[in-house]
């Protein structure tokens, strides 16, 4: 079958199939389970409230069970067992085998600096870019423009990046900019920018920094926006200069928002994956969590080891949770 | 308000260049992307893809046609013409500034000048590249002479990469089956969770239920659980009933990773709608039904349009998903992200392909972008400032 036509179908069943349950659903509930009719009608109407609820939770419920909430568990139990011994319980085995490998630890090393660098760079060329489009009459132009990344796939951007830092033999034409910029400035030699460990990881944040720094500007901007007038008035009468001004009076104003901004590209930053599995694959010392675990499942089929590392990422995401659900859940008081 | 006091000029022209630099800055890698998939593979190789921006000034060397083919008499004399271009396929159009007979003095003669071959032969070259080459029959025999000029070419561009990469490619470097497949992922990903989330947002945000809050507090920590740990689980699971990868596989595995956020969104939306509408109704006899059709769904227009684009951006631009619940040994049903990064591999050095598949597949997510900028940006201050 024609994967178009099957695509179309399943839009049809499964929307019709959603909008059918919940109609039929709901019918069965008034109509013949609790019929607001009869002796108990009242009765009736009040117990069809309490579980209306639930049907209309039940497909999220479900899914949210089986594709988040379920795999948690699993993926936990699943670090625990050796797949080639058919699935028997080996304890922490598979732990003490990731940490005995150097490449895990290099991971983990690139990972806490993708963790410092680009989530600090990005907030701070974010609030940058909106404190300067503020005032300014293009400035939802420039906005756009520099929020566009955003759109751009992960692996869109590899490509564009891996043309910026292409490098061709000395006596070429460079056609990468940044080797004909290096040049340019008095550099000797092209440079294989990917391949000089350490530093090459900071080339790959940059592509990182360029799509998330949009973001970041965004929400800050808002931010900036609500910031009360009197406030900056104030400061002006009693003869601030516009840095004192953003440092003193506005960043510790915005100091809330800045933080989820930040927590919200950790997110991000902790799953990456696409940008080095596209540049480098984890060559030139530039491997990363996600991509270490991605070579275990589906390259060495070691889902023991796999699932351990998941499991690692899953920590270092858990005082994100925690403290998001806090925050959800002092709001809703 | 930053400037007052008379220091406004000085700091207002600092912002505005900073801006278009940070701007510049910004732009600078898709334009370089842009521009290289409409140039062809020479040109990508032999200069950046800024020199093409602007008439590049090179140095050639091309030659007269062969005179015994072409050769025509003139009394005594013989005389080759025609255009020097025309010999030299790598030339389309540009202009000849200065030029020259031998590779000691390519810039002896300016355009339209004659030169003096000597034995009675001459050459005249006009800035066009048309030359008359004029002699006696001893002279204009052999090869064809050899004229050194610097040459203006007026930047050029071509689209002959796209016609390659979406219409006659073979199938390696074919997009336009992998474009089809990617958007057959993205569409039923994108609907069926706006669906199901609704629902579930219309309960979390308008029906009194023990359990309420807690659910809540569930959605908000699933938002942030790492795909990573889905995927082995649930290729088992998909494995085990029978799903196994295909489209219906990726499809479910997209529809559950973003119901969080869609629930999310929604329910934080559908919360701030003003309850009188909804008592009100309640008092005329709607069921919950009812209102959620007729009234909850189109006032929650904005976020639901916030959510589809984040699911479509998100499923367009996917790879691990699709790599993980899709695409099976066959290859068969590739999506883009997938079919660049084995481009990458295998054609690593083809930047005019490479450079424009990955264009091809940025093109769509930009056009939705640029069309629904206002619903994202809402969508985001509504999912993270709060």
């Amino acid at each position: 079958m024609n994967p178009a036509i099957q695509g179309l179908i399943t839009i049809v069943l499964g929307v019709g199939g959603c909008i059918a349950y919940f109609y039929l659903s709901n019918q069965f509930l008034d109509k013949v389970l609790f019929p607001a009719r009869g002796a108990n009608a009242g009765r009736n109407i009040n117990r069809a409230n309490m579980i209306r609820p639930w049907l209309f939770l039940f497909p999220a419920l479900f899914a949210l069970g089986l594709y988040l909430a379920y795999p948690v568990v699993e993926t936990l139990r699943l670090s625990l067992t050796d797949r080639d011994q058919g699935g028997a319980f080996v304890g922490l085995a598979n732990y003490q085998q990731m940490f005995s490998e150097t490449k895990f630890w290099e991971a983990m090393r690139n990972n806490m600096l993708w963790l410092i660098v680009v989530p600090a760079l990005s907030t701070a060329f974010g609030l940058l870019a909106a404190q300067l489009t503020d005032r300014i009459r293009w400035g939802n132009l420039a906005k756009s423009l520099i929020f566009m990344p955003m759109a751009i796939s992960f692996v869109g951007a590899a490509v564009i990046f891996k043309l910026i830092y292409d490098a061709r033999p000395i006596d070429q034409e460079q056609i990468g900019i940044l080797n004909a910029i290096y040049l340019g400035l008095g550099g000797t030699e092209p440079q294989q920018w990917l391949t000089i460990p350490f530093w090459n990881n900071f080339f790959l944040m940059i592509v990182l920094i360029w799509i998330q720094t949009g973001f970041a500007m965004v929400i800050l901007s808002a931010a900036l926006r609500g910031i009360p007038e009197e406030t900056i008035e104030a400061a002006i009468v009693d003869g601030a200069n516009p840095f004192q001004i953003f440092f003193k009076i506005k960043v510790p104003q915005i100091m809330g928002t800045i933080v989820v901004v930040w927590t919200t590209i950790t997110l991000v930053v902790l799953k990456i994956f696409d940008i080095v599995f596209a540049m480098t694959n984890g060559q030139w010392e530039t491997q990363v969590l996600a991509n270490y675990m991605y070579d275990k499942l589906f390259r060495a089929s070691d889902w023991g080891v796999g699932s351990a590392s998941a499991i690692v990422i899953m920590l270092l995401v858990t005082p994100i949770l925690v403290w998001n659900v806090y925050n959800a859940r002092k709001e809703m008081r | 308000m930053d400037n007052i006091a008379g220091k406004k000029s000085g700091l207002t022209w600092a912002v505005h260049l900073a801006t278009l630099l940070l701007v510049l800055l910004w732009l600078f890698p898709t334009v370089g992307l842009l521009v290289s998939s409409f140039r062809t593979a020479d040109q990508i190789s032999s200069s950046g893809w800024w020199a093409s921006l602007f008439p590049t000034e090179r140095n050639v060397v091309m030659r007269a046609a062969d005179p015994d083919d072409f050769r025509v008499a003139d009394d005594d004399l013989f005389v080759v013409s025609g255009n020097l271009f025309d010999e030299d396929p790598t030339v389309s159009v540009a202009t000849i500034s200065v030029w020259g007979t031998s590779s000691r003095e390519i810039s002896q003669y300016t355009a339209g000048e004659t030169a003096d071959l000597g034995d009675g032969a001459t050459i005249t070259v006009q800035a066009n590249g048309d030359y008359e080459w004029r002699g006696p029959d001893g002279e204009i025999s052999g090869r064809g002479q050899r004229v050194f000029a610097t040459i203006e070419a007026a930047p050029e561009f071509t689209l002959a990469n796209y016609e390659q990469v979406l219409l006659s490619g073979n199938s390696t470097d074919s997009m336009a089956k992998a474009f089809f497949n990617t958007l057959t992922v993205t569409i039923p990903a994108t609907i069926i969770p706006i669906v199901v989330a609704a629902f579930a947002a219309y309960a979390l945000a308008w029906m009194e239920f023990p359990g309420r809050a807690l659910l809540i507090a569930a959605v908000v920590g699933l938002l942030v659980v790492p795909l990573q740990l889905a995927l082995i689980p649930l290729l088992k699971l998909h494995l085990g009933i029978g799903i196994g990868k295909g489209y219906l596989g990726v499809w479910l595995a997209h529809t559950g990773f973003g119901l969080p956020l869609a629930i999310y969104l929604l329910r934080n939306y559908m919360v701030g709608l003003p309850r009188d509408i909804i008592e009100c109704a309640k008092v005329d006899g709607a069921t919950d039904f009812q209102i959620f059709t007729k009234i909850i769904l189109p006032l929650s227009f904005p976020a639901l349009a916030s959510f589809a684009i984040f699911q479509f951006l998100w499923t367009w631009n996917d790879l691990l998903v699709a790599k993980v619940f899709l695409i099976d040994a066959t290859g068969e049903t590739t999506v883009m992200t997938n079919q660049i990064v084995e481009l990458l591999g295998t054609r690593g050095g083809n930047w005019e392909i490479l450079a424009t598949a990955a264009f091809v597949s940025i093109a769509v997510p930009l056009v939705v972008f640029f069309a629904m900028q206002r619903y994202l940006v809402r969508g985001l201050l509504a999912g993270s400032v709060k």
